[in-house]
């Protein structure tokens, strides 16, 4: 664990018209380590995510990246400084194959402007192979026919194939059985160990206390605590999600319910 | 033609975990996967030596040279026409105004070189036959996708409206006859023996080419490749189907040179769908449009693309319909092309869902149609017959595809 921070966030803010989403969120993702980031439904989690993936423009506040201030305002500015994001829904395309999905929209082409198929399966198989996932007979077989876990597992090395120094997993244990979770929680492991920083975000927090390093806690849009896995407890982590404490409480400065915040 | 690989498990990516199998593991892997729901050809080719079997005990004619070539000569317009259909059914979309598109394009050269004093070049005319269907795709495409109107409902627009632009086109002369040699000749002159027999050979040699440049290269990249044996089962396969089709033709009036257009434009759209981008985009939008546009893939662009290549081999089509039936008038484009074109993409084994698909699906399917028509029409039965018995095997194909569709799911393939 390096004090050298991948990512940081300084009071970052980001409202929807009155609606404040987010309200000087400071958030540290070190290199090398899993960073969990929790909080109730509503609590800002997906927008914080967005802001880094240049989905959403910051109203306040800067983003620090590798140490310069960044300015991301799209997705291939994000995936440009080695951002990914593994979205829930893992975006795959069920028809194509494993290598196709791996490479889609990023071929590899050979001088005569064909598809290298050869270079891209080597590539897409070194790279499983890298992240030990092996539960992946053949790379030409069709996501169809994969496990939820194997498409997750996909889905992360599709991520990590671009040179990303860091990696977001948007609820990556959400749909797995038992077995299907321990392999993604593995693969998450091992993406930290290589030296990637790595988001979780999980409602989990079995998942969290198994993988995780730091949980930074979101509430209504606020940061209300930060923990080291090792020095705190699921009920200290289940306090702060449900009643941290608000540096700002909600509808005192505009005139909205704490309902209107939103995630 | 491509029937002749259909034996083999799903070409070089049916390479497996256990490849030194040989022989003996490349039947067993593609046995497994038929009895695993993924059947590939094999229903259709099935299904074809049924209806061979089927028409020639009720009339000797049937597999007779003359007829073979017959075959050829009908299925290619509904050949052309329906690999466009595959274009828009891979990514789930439809187009229902081929068949009149194929009028315009047919209407447009015939009335273009009518020879009264002011009639263009052949080229010149065929150029802009194609040109319009280009437009008309693309006209299409920017309405389905810049509005954002279903293209079921654009194309049943263009149904109607370009059913109109042939009747205008036509005006009061009621029948246009052709009379320019060359276009003629596209669907009545046949390849001199001696080229047919080189051409086979080339298109042999060529292919073995192709299969061992590919093993060389994965070689050398250290991933698995087929066994020789069963490059050389494909390879001795594809050989001996197009000597048979070389040398039956050449017992009657030899191969026609639509053969070579249908020929050519499988081997150019297999090559775009396989080997380019563009075509890995287009199942890729099929499949999973959201994943593409995530991917920074340009959906929009892909779909008008789409519907411009379906609407250009509709008006392949309408060239290759007008050549044979030596006129155009103002039927152009309707009876059951539109019908027989999409149902042989479908029979052939294109997905209506999108994403799955190939190209060789329309030469299969619309080889099914034209045998049943030509059959049907050899026992002197009427359209009432034939129209009733092609929607049944319409629908027994795509019954054949869901079924295996639920096996596969069932494996846990699907």
């Amino acid at each position: 664990m390096s004090d050298e921070a991948l990512l940081e966030l300084r009071g970052v803010s980001k409202h929807f018209g009155a609606v404040i989403a987010l309200h000087e969120v400071d958030f540290r993702v070190p290199a090398g380590c899993v960073t969990a980031l929790v909080g109730d439904n509503g609590a800002g989690k997906s927008t914080l995510i967005k802001c880094v993936a240049g989905i959403y423009r910051i109203d306040g506040g800067e983003i620090v990246y590798d140490g310069q201030p960044v300015n991301i305002t799209h997705p291939r500015e994000a995936s440009a400084l080695g951002i990914e994001v593994v979205y829930q829904d893992l975006a795959l395309a069920d028809n194509l194959d494993v290598v196709q999905n791996m490479f889609l929209g990023r071929e590899e082409l050979e001088p005569m402007r064909t598809l290298d198929e050869t270079k891209m399966e080597a590539r897409a198989r070194d790279t499983l192979k890298g992240l030990s996932v092996t539960t992946i007979r053949s790379v030409r077989q069709t996501v169809a026919g994969l496990s939820g876990g194997q498409r997750q597992s996909v889905a992360v090395a599709k991520a990590v194939m671009w040179n990303s120094k860091l990696v977001i997993l948007d609820e990556p244990t959400a749909a797995l059985g038992v077995a299907q979770t321990r392999q993604v929680l593995d693969l998450v492991k091992r993406l930290a160990e290589q030296g990637l920083g790595v988001i979780l975000i999980s409602h989990n927090l079995f998942d969290i206390f198994e993988v995780a390093d730091n949980i930074m806690v979101l509430r209504l849009g606020q940061n209300v605590a930060e923990f080291k896995r090792r020095e705190t407890t699921e009920e200290e982590v289940v306090h702060a999600i449900t009643a941290g404490t608000l540096s700002k409480v909600p509808g005192m400065a505009v005139d909205e319910t704490s309902e209107g915040v939103v995630a | 033609m491509s029937t002749a690989t259909a034996p083999v498990p799903g070409g070089p990516a049916g390479a497996d975990a256990d490849a030194p199998g040989g022989m003996a593991g490349a039947v067993r892997d593609w046995w497994t996967n038929v009895r695993g729901g993924q059947l590939g050809s094999l229903p259709i080719i099935v299904g074809l030596v049924i209806i061979a079997i089927v028409f020639q005990t009720q009339n000797d004619r049937f597999l007779t040279a003359g007829n073979f070539v017959n075959l050829i000569v009908q299925s290619a317009a509904y050949t052309t026409i329906a690999m466009g259909i595959v274009f828009v059914l891979l990514l789930g979309e439809i187009d229902l105004s081929v068949g009149y598109v194929s009028g315009v394009a047919g209407v447009i050269a015939a009335v273009l070189l009518i020879p009264d004093g002011n009639e263009l070049g052949t080229g010149v005319a065929i150029v802009l036959a194609l040109g319009s269907g280009v437009a008309i795709g693309t006209l299409h495409g920017l309405i389905i996708t810049k509005i954002g109107i279903p293209s079921f409902v654009v194309t049943l627009a263009g149904l109607i409206a370009w059913n109109g632009v042939v009747l205008l086109l036509i005006g009061s002369r009621g029948t246009v006859v052709l009379q320019d040699d060359l276009l003629i000749g596209l669907a009545n002159d046949f390849l001199p023996e001696g080229v047919s027999w080189i051409l086979m050979i080339a298109a042999a040699a060529i292919f073995a080419a192709i299969q061992l440049n590919e093993v060389r290269v994965r070689r050398k990249a250290g991933l698995e490749h087929d066994p020789f044996s069963v490059i050389g089962l494909k390879v001795g396969a594809l050989a001996l189907a197009l000597a048979v089709v070389v040398y039956v033709a050449n017992e009657d009036r030899g191969i026609p040179y639509l053969l070579l257009v249908v020929g050519f434009f499988l081997l150019f759209w297999g090559f775009v769908l396989r080997r380019t981008k563009f075509g890995r985009y287009v199942y890729a939008v099929g499949g999973n449009a959201e994943a593409a546009r995530r991917a920074g893939i340009n959906v929009d662009r892909i779909r008008i693309q789409v519907f411009a290549i379906c609407s250009f081999m509709a008006a392949v089509g309408g060239l290759v319909l007008a050549s044979r039936l030596r006129s155009v008038d103002t039927n152009s484009g309707g009876g059951e092309i539109l019908l027989y074109s999409i149902a042989a993409a479908v029979i052939g084994g294109t997905s209506l869902f999108g994403g799955i698909g190939h190209i060789k699906s329309a030469i299969l399917g619309a080889l099914v149609i034209a045998s049943i028509d030509n059959g049907l029409g050899l026992l002197g039965l009427g359209s009432g017959e034939k129209f009733l018995i092609t929607g049944g095997v319409l629908l027994l194909a795509v019954t054949v595809d869901s079924l295996s569709r639920r096996r596969q799911t069932q494996t846990g393939r699907a």
